[in-house]
């Protein structure tokens, strides 16, 4: 009787541990997907589609988008670029090359204190403009730069 | 399989700059094994948050075309030294990635 129940309790224990396992496993990605993953806008094959299946609609073209980048780039596989806004209430950056495969390159969302601002190194696959869309009160706005590139960044 | 992230925070006033290189080959199906020739997998990062204190306060998705081991630099405001920084991510064959730090004092 008596070693009958610790084994049960042991039994009972091991398979609560077991779950919490499965659970912190499931748990981590799902958090991390909260986030969505727009899979028409990655995967459209030219900027124009890119840009309608992303949701910017309409979008005027501004100055106060500032986009850092090298006029040469000699390695399209690591271009760095900066961008910032200082459109009053931008929430959202979206960065466009124009003549990758694939143009939609990212998607920034700033919340909670974060800055309207994004530095990062992105690949291009060729010679082109580059574009910086930002969001504010839910309307768009759009500055270009163009980026000249030596060597390609997509088949490497 | 644990890729390593690298982060560091500096603390300007309220102000941390969080800069952080993610360990990732983010690769864009279109390279081929220059020993076999056989193409290599679509296999990149979609989403990556950093959060302070838990909350997020950047949430991306990223397409193939973010450079391979992933670099970002950002600013939050309303920062205060050992608060966490932490940053997660999931790319497209489920694999995922995790780390955090503290905000150092100012300097």
């Amino acid at each position: 009787m008596e070693t009958n129940a610790i084994t049960n309790r042991r039994r009972f224990l091991r398979s609560l541990s077991t779950a919490a396992a499965i659970a912190l496993g499931w748990m981590q990605p799902l958090l991390a997907l909260a986030a969505g993953w727009n899979k028409p806008a990655f995967e459209a094959g030219n900027v124009d589609g890119a840009i309608t299946a992303a949701g910017v609609a309409d979008a005027l073209p501004s100055a106060d988008i500032i986009i850092k980048a090298p006029e040469i780039a000699e390695n399209g596989a690591q271009v760095p670029v900066e961008i910032s806004s200082n459109i009053p209430g931008t929430d959202a950056i979206l960065i466009f090359s124009d003549k990758n495969v694939q143009p939609y390159v990212g998607l920034f969302e700033f919340k909670n204190g974060a800055e309207p601002f994004i530095s990062t190194r992105i690949k291009m696959g060729d010679t082109s403009t580059l574009r910086a869309v930002a969001r504010a009160n839910g309307r768009y706005f759009v500055n270009t730069r163009e980026v000249k590139v030596t060597i390609g960044g997509c088949g490497t | 399989m644990a890729r390593p992230i690298r982060m560091r925070v500096r603390l300007d006033g309220d102000v941390a700059e969080v800069r952080a290189l993610i360990d990732h080959p983010m690769e864009t199906g279109l390279r081929k094994d220059p020993g076999t020739g056989a193409p290599i997998p679509l296999h990149f990062i979609q989403n990556l948050t950093v959060s302070l204190n838990g909350k997020p306060v950047l949430e991306t998705q990223w397409g193939q075309a973010m450079a391979r081991n992933p670099y970002i630099q950002l600013r939050i405001h309303g920062a205060k030294p050992d608060d966490e920084v932490s940053i997660e991510w999931v790319d497209n064959q489920g694999e995922h990635g995790h780390a955090s730090t503290r905000v150092p004092a100012q300097g």
